[in-house]
């Protein structure tokens, strides 16, 4: 194992609503949605009609540009209704699980006796594709693509992210096939977190392993590849999480499409912050014992308050997700509150402030922006303290805002996704949404560089 | 808010008024949209009243100093500490007045035509301009030179936080080119009430800087230096209240240790210089207090807007405007103090440091990942 880098950059935002290390309950919902949304970069083009019977695994969704890419259904049952946006934009197929589940055989394999082309295929057929994302940008890989390596982080640094050690500590051998299955295509690189003490994942092999150690963002894979061999231009690599190698594993073992995955509920909201077992595409209403009576007053974010995407109490757990964060709305005004010397109950990594004198203490933050937006006034440094990575994140920012792709690349717009600027979105006092300004340059590279 | 000042609202040309002091009062119940969901409690308005206190002691130790310096030139003695400070808050006060009406006026106007809320960057620079003019200056003229700045220095770039020049310091230089006898000499410096002259036996009332070579004339030894008991600019003399602020804005890290400290090595190094290539006697330390290098220092080069960008571009930034104040100081005799010209210039010159800067980054980047 090589040595432990250290990341002295970054931020834990201390907010109250970790998940208990205790699974609350294991459900399989009466609803299941598949949605397209949560994969960038697909097309979707619908392979089912309302009244269809899917098995677990059975292709619902299948990418325009490429066929063989599909997503497929995480339970067995009947499909229900295809729920169309604007435009008929497919936004999610909803599938009525059945009492029984019934399994699509895609065959037990051996790994390391497929070539990588028939490895590619297993995970195309099956659906478990799209768990694939291609740096750089954050797409859908391509499945022609030359990948220079694989990436995966096995710690989640978010802020009341799902502990990897609970989750899948007991999936070891899973993983380990899923990294059979991936080395086969490209090396593959596994980073641990060097605070746990014997880590499950410390025994993997076929892989290579690096020990980090630092504050937020530090178990974002984005910033790891900084770190173990930057993205540079024309190169590729893939990611995944964690839990799609398990996914993967289990694919070659039991030749089963099974995305069930421990789930953590979380959040200063949460009236019980728990872990559930259940499949993406779980309806937000299905957490209802976990979030009281008054859901309008609240936000739902499938992911981690840093950069999931806030789905409403109408929403599913993403497709990637296996965080669902609860926060109150802030709508409510405090009176004199940036004058207020003290104002203990407020977070703030700003020495203006005193929550530095209270390092253990926990904070029921809500989703109020404590401000008004404004232009950039600090200057970079004041971001870079908590990114760590080898980038001007200002810079960056500005030349998204500006469009000017020369200077996105020159700063380093291939190497970073949204989620990695999240704890400089959260620091800065101008309120800007610098993850949105991130990924509006990305979609202008996607664009221009098509 | 009420629904007259909203968009089709009869008073809808008093949004952006309304907007600000209501968000002046509390925090607004404004949420976040998407991103991160969960923000940091701090905003510009906190960051910027910090800089308001921090600069609060050199303001009051300015206003005592007026009514000092104005008790010396009278030849009064024995006069209460309290009345020296009343004479200076009422000499200081229409300062105030001045600047924040015509600044916040003109920045409440133009946020309305751009539909923005309005930006707390003026309270800042209101709060210093007072503070770095001649105390005796016509109150039309502060109008005048605090209008161009706004304007020209601020909002035709698009507001705070895309100025290129310090708003503050583009007043004074507005009116020391426009109006050179009321900026320097040795008559301005000090207050006066109307038709009274000077009656102290030999008294001039011109700055330390004015009287370079003579420093115990009048009292401008080290300590004098120190505290601030001499004639200058309203906020500029004390060297330790200036301090104060100081520990408070690098404690918050809200100004750059590394420009102030550029700034103090770059003087240091020039002064020193001087001394052993005999262009002047004045020994290279006390050039970091004479006139307004500590304010600048400290208040004026720290500004995160109109400084360099970059933490090496910073260093750079700080020793330049160290440098080029002192040897200005020492080359130019008809004009002894070069701080404000030297921020301005390195204000100018800010986004290039950056950009070179940034290009060794960008290159260095480049090479390793050729390796890797």
């Amino acid at each position: 194992m090589s040595e432990i880098i250290v990341l002295k950059r970054g931020l834990d935002v201390p907010v109250n609503g970790r998940a208990d290390l205790r699974v609350s309950k294991s459900m399989t919902p009466a609803t299941v949605a598949v949605c397209p949304d949560g994969v960038k970069g697909l097309l979707p083009r619908l392979l089912v009609k309302e009244g269809d019977r899917v098995l677990c695994g059975s292709p619902v969704i299948a990418d325009k540009k490429n066929p063989d890419i599909l997503l497929t259904a995480p339970v067995s049952g009947r499909v229900k209704e295809v729920v169309r946006g604007e435009k008929r934009k497919l936004l999610a197929v909803l599938i009525e699980a059945d009492d029984k589940q019934e399994f699509v055989d895609f065959g037990v394999k051996n790994p390391s006796e497929l070539s990588p082309e028939e490895i590619k295929s297993a995970l195309l057929q099956s659906g478990l594709w799209p768990v694939l994302v291609q740096r750089p940008y954050g797409i859908l890989a391509d499945p022609a693509a030359a990948p220079k390596a694989i990436f995966v982080s096995a710690f989640n640094s978010a802020p009341l992210a799902a502990d990897t050690e609970f989750t899948l500590g007991s999936q070891v051998a899973f993983i380990q096939k899923g990294i059979e299955a991936l080395a086969k295509i490209a090396p593959v690189h596994v980073s641990l977190n060097a605070d746990v003490k014997d880590s499950a994942f410390a025994r993997l092999g076929g892989c290579t392993l690096h020990l980090f150690r630092g504050k937020h963002p530090a178990g974002n894979v984005g910033v790891q590849i900084s770190h173990i061999s930057p993205i540079r231009k024309g190169e590729t690599v893939w990611t995944l999480p964690l839990h799609g190698l398990a996914a993967i594993g289990k694919l070659f073992m039991s030749g089963r499409y099974n995305v069930r995955r421990l789930v953590a509920v979380t959040g200063p909201a949460a009236i019980e912050c728990a872990y559930v077992e259940t499949v993406p595409g779980t309806p937000v209403k299905c957490f209802a014992p976990f979030y009281g009576n008054t859901p309008e007053l609240d936000r739902f974010i499938s992911g981690d308050m840093l950069s999931g995407s806030n789905v409403g109490v109408d929403g599913y757990l993403a497709w990637k997700d296996d965080q669902i964060t609860i926060i109150h709305e802030g709508t409510e005004k405090e009176l004199l509150g940036w004058i207020r010397p003290l104002r203990w109950n407020q977070f703030s990594h700003d020495r203006s402030y005193f929550s530095w004198l209270m390092p253990w203490r926990k904070y029921d933050m809500d989703t109020n922006l404590h401000g008004g937006p404004r232009p950039f006034l600090m200057n970079d440094g004041y971001y870079a303290k908590v990114l760590p990575m080898d980038i001007y994140p200002v810079f960056l920012a500005k030349a998204c805002l500006a469009g000017d792709i020369d200077k996105m690349e020159k700063f380093g717009i291939y190497e970073v996704l949204p989620e990695d600027l999240a704890t400089c979105e959260f620091v800065d006092p101008s309120k800007n949404y610098i993850q949105d300004f991130i990924a509006k340059g990305i979609d202008l590279m996607l664009k221009e560089m098509a | 808010m009420n629904k007259i000042f909203e968009k089709g609202g009869k008073l809808y040309w008093l949004h952006s008024t309304v907007d600000a002091f209501e968000t002046f009062l509390h925090v607004p119940g404004t949420v976040t949209l998407k991103g991160a969901h969960v923000r940091d409690a701090i905003d510009l308005k906190r960051l910027l009243i910090l800089v308001v206190i921090a600069a609060a002691p050199a303001a009051l130790f300015g206003m005592w100093n007026v009514g000092y310096q104005h008790g010396l030139a009278m030849g009064q003695t024995g006069v209460h500490i309290l009345e020296y400070f009343w004479f200076g808050f009422l000499k200081v006060l229409p300062l105030y007045i001045v600047s924040y009406l015509v600044g916040l006026g003109i920045e409440f106007a133009s946020s309305q035509i751009r539909g923005e809320e309005v930006s707390e960057g003026y309270l800042v620079s209101g709060f210093f301009i007072p503070l770095i003019v001649p105390v005796d200056i016509p109150l039309w003229m502060l109008a005048v030179a605090v209008a161009f700045a706004v304007i020209f220095g601020k909002e035709v770039f698009g507001g705070t936080g895309m100025n290129i020049w310090n708003p503050a310091l583009l007043t004074r230089a507005f009116l020391f080119f426009s109006y050179p006898n009321y900026m320097s000499g040795s008559e301005c410096w000090i207050a006066f009430k109307k038709g009274e002259t000077a009656v102290a036996d030999a008294f001039t009332g011109a700055t330390p800087l004015a009287l370079d070579g003579a420093p115990a004339q009048y009292g401008t030894g080290f300590w004098d230096l120190f505290i601030g008991t001499v004639p200058g600019s309203v906020g500029e003399t004390s060297v330790i209240a200036i301090l104060l602020g100081a520990i408070l804005l690098l404690w918050t890290g809200i100004a750059s240790w590394k420009i102030m400290a550029g700034s103090v090595a770059g003087a240091l190094l020039v002064g020193w210089i001087g001394n052993i290539a005999g262009i002047t006697d004045i020994p290279f330390y006390m050039q970091l207090l004479y006139g307004g290098f500590a304010f600048g220092t400290v208040f004026m080069a720290t500004d995160p807007v109109t400084s360099c960008q970059t933490e090496c571009g910073k260093w750079i930034f700080g020793i330049l405007i160290g440098m080029l104040c002192i040897t200005v100081r020492l080359f130019n005799p008809g004009y002894a103090e070069g701080m404000m010209l030297a921020i301005l210039l390195l204000n100018t010159f800010a986004p290039l440091i950056d950009h070179c800067v940034t290009s060794v980054h960008i290159s260095r980047r480049a090479k390793k990942f050729n390796v890797a």
